[in-house]
């Protein structure tokens, strides 16, 4: 036997493009998990690799788009959700997911974020939520909590996060989750959840970031942020988004929304369809 | 000359516009994270957490938010400063123009870097040549000293009421803004003292008297209204005079601070090298100039008439400075690490070439794009070029005007 023969294969290497390994994620950081999450997902569904689009922004976790082996956009900042939107739009026969970061959706991104959600475009965001801009070396951003320090909060924040959730659904999702990366076989179930809907869907994962956010805070090692995160997550499915916290003694966990509502997608193409009919009858 | 004792740091490019910028006592930073500009915001969030500045700092949520809110400081009197680079500045965009239009003298570093796509990080002149019309002073700098002195001087360009125009500082991705280099640095108070304040001229209000040009709630202005084809050319106009005035000024600036700091840059517009009597020569921005003067003297060893010019300020041209150095050159490279796609050669060999019509013995000139997305740009590539100026002198003639230096091909 060849040597490359006895090497154990991951059993979701066929998702992943070989060529682009190994990662530039750190040891430790959530991104690994959250990717993982995804293909198990798209393993356990079955589905059809060819109708699925993956679409990232900037950042650490932008660089899943050239990881997976499907076809996929790695979009300029900020602009994943209209790069997703129009190829949700275009093809609608597609699932489009969008798998980016929270300084990437929710900063430079954070309006095009809004109003995806307020059409209720069909497309699915998974948003590896690590507090701070991790790639540009950590500086602070619209999710970085109170007090924490970054490279440009030597002395702590002092400007308000947002609660993802609760601004996704105020801004008119269908499904709202938030897991942190502990908890791998919910996040796995939620996400297979969003791709099963119609409408838009975000999937919060809050994800350690151990060489950069997590050390100035000193959160101690990866493993160390992972019994913080068993330690205080609190499941709670339907609470509240307004109250579901994430803080230093506690993480809100759970599926917080999940409704029915037609799709922009859906109400375009019947619109469309109820003209055309029109104008045949007045032919 | 100078007496001033002087302290050398080792820093690098960002470290340094950091510093100056700390030095200048800045009234408002408002910035985005890009790389590679990031070492210069964190450095200075330091200084401000540090208490070393008495500088508002907000990071915004995105390059067209921070550019906005530094126009609008600026628009009150106060001294603003921001840093971008790449996506960071094209998103910056629609508000450069706002910014020279409501003639801001806002000052901004850029680490130049290449745009997307494919993404790249590395350096390359793509993101601040697309600016080049946008109404700012763009000065290009070849080392971390070069990027120090220009900050400071940069301020006072800006701010001079005969100018009142947004200036940006041009230091190379990487090369510069991440390599560490001895920089000499003048004391806190020597700074000051070149600065001094802001100067705000007086205009005319809205009731024919004369008011600062602020936003002041004791003489309310407004700034940046509509003005339709009765008076928007007669801004524009205005801020064409203005860049014509800014040649002179940037000269003057530069010589003062060479008084003070010792350190000179040519003429502060244009820099040259073994040019005087050179039969061929290069003309580049930026960094690369340092690895072609190592060229030049190797060349000038061996009995080479080689010679360079280096740009310093691209915008505004010093159309007939560096008419007037060209003089002689018998064969010239025009060095470009951006591309204008399908404009036949990149944006500084239009601009030279441009220069060179219509002089009296012009001479053969070709172009290399070299170096996108960072690629290296080493000193036998440059002596490669060199040895081709010898050759178009030879033959007298040039076969292919636009050459890629460098590339796969």
């Amino acid at each position: 036997m060849k040597e490359a023969d006895l090497m154990l294969k991951h059993p979701l290497a066929k998702y992943l493009r070989q060529e682009r390994m190994p990662h530039i994620w750190c040891e430790g950081c959530g991104n690994g998990i959250l990717l993982n999450s995804f293909l198990e997902g798209l393993d356990e569904l079955k589905q059809n690799l060819d109708r699925i689009v993956v679409v990232s922004g900037i950042g650490c976790i932008g660089r899943a788009a050239g990881y997976i082996n499907v076809d996929s956009f790695h979009t300029t900042h900020g602009r994943a959700i209209p790069f997703a939107t129009g190829v949700k739009l275009a093809n609608p026969n597609l699932k489009v997911v969008v798998i980016s970061g929270d300084g990437d959706l929710f900063a430079i991104g954070g309006n095009h974020f809004i109003h995806a959600a307020r059409r209720n475009v069909d497309i699915k965001v998974i948003c590896a939520n690590n507090f701070n801009y991790g790639m540009t070396g950590g500086q602070y951003g619209p999710t970085t909590p109170l007090g924490s320090w970054t490279t440009t909060t030597p002395y702590g924040n002092i400007e308000h996060p947002f609660n993802l959730v609760h601004l996704a659904a105020a801004s008119g999702a269908v499904y709202v989750a938030r897991w942190t990366t502990l908890q791998v076989r919910r996040l796995k179930n939620s996400i297979k959840k969003a791709l099963q809907k119609e409408g838009f869907s975000l999937v919060e994962v809050i994800s350690p970031c151990p060489e950069i956010f997590d050390r100035y805070n000193k959160l101690g090692t990866a493993v160390d942020v992972m019994k913080w995160f068993k330690l205080i997550s609190q499941v709670k499915h339907g609470y509240d988004p307004a109250k579901a916290e994430v803080a230093k003694n506690k993480i809100i966990v759970g599926e917080f929304v999940d409704i029915e509502k037609p799709s922009y997608g859906r109400l375009l193409r019947e619109m469309t369809a109820n003209v055309q009919d029109k104008l045949k009858g007045e032919k | 000359m100078t007496t001033i004792k002087q302290n050398t740091l080792a820093l690098n490019g960002d470290e340094a516009v950091a510093l100056a910028v700390k030095q200048s006592d800045v009234d408002v930073v408002a910035a985005y994270p890009i790389t590679p500009q990031t070492i210069i915001v964190e450095k200075f969030s330091e200084y401000i957490a540090d208490g070393e500045v008495e500088t508002e700092f907000v990071c915004t949520e995105s390059e067209h938010s921070a550019l906005s809110a530094c126009l609008t400081a600026s628009a009150t009197g106060a001294r603003t400063f921001t840093a971008s680079a790449s996506a960071g500045l094209a998103l910056m965009h629609e508000i450069l123009y706002v910014t020279s239009g409501c003639r801001a003298p806002i000052v901004m570093a850029i680490a130049n870097r290449a745009l997307s796509a494919p993404i790249n990080i590395h350096c390359d002149h793509s993101d601040s040549m697309a600016e080049r019309d946008s109404g700012w002073i763009q000065i290009y700098v070849e080392n971390s000293q070069e990027a120090y002195d220009s900050i400071i001087q940069a301020f006072r360009i800006a701010e001079h009421p005969d100018v009142l125009l947004p200036v940006m500082v041009c230091l190379d991705a990487f090369f510069l803004s991440h390599t560490l280099e001895n920089v000499k640095t003048l004391p806190n108070e020597a700074v000051q003292e070149f600065i001094g304040d802001r100067q705000i001229p007086l205009v005319l209000g809205h009731e024919g008297e004369k008011v600062p040009f602020k936003l002041d709630p004791k003489n309310p202005i407004t700034i940046g209204p509509l003005a339709l084809y009765d008076y928007y050319f007669e801004h524009k106009r205005q801020q064409e005079e203005a860049m014509r005035e800014a040649l002179r000024i940037i000269r003057q600036v530069h010589n003062e601070f060479a008084e003070t700091s010792g350190r000179k840059y040519g003429n502060g517009l244009i820099e040259t090298y073994h040019l005087e009597d050179a039969e061929i020569a290069t003309v580049c921005v930026g960094s690369t100039a340092g690895t072609i003067k190592t060229v030049v003297d190797q060349l000038r060893e061996q009995g080479v008439k080689a010679g360079i010019l280096r740009l310093r300020t691209l915008r505004p041209l010093p159309f007939s400075d560096i008419k007037k150095a060209l003089e002689g050159v018998k064969a010239l490279a025009v060095m470009d690490r951006s591309n204008s796609f399908g404009g036949h050669g990149g944006p500084v060999f239009h601009e030279i070439r441009h220069v060179l019509y219509g002089t009296h013995s012009t001479p053969f000139v070709v172009n290399y794009i070299f170096g996108l997305g960072g690629r290296d740009m080493p000193q036998n590539a440059i002596l490669g070029i060199y040895r081709d100026l010898q050759a178009i002198l030879k033959t007298e003639r040039v076969v292919e005007d636009v050459r890629f230096a460098g590339v796969r091909e």
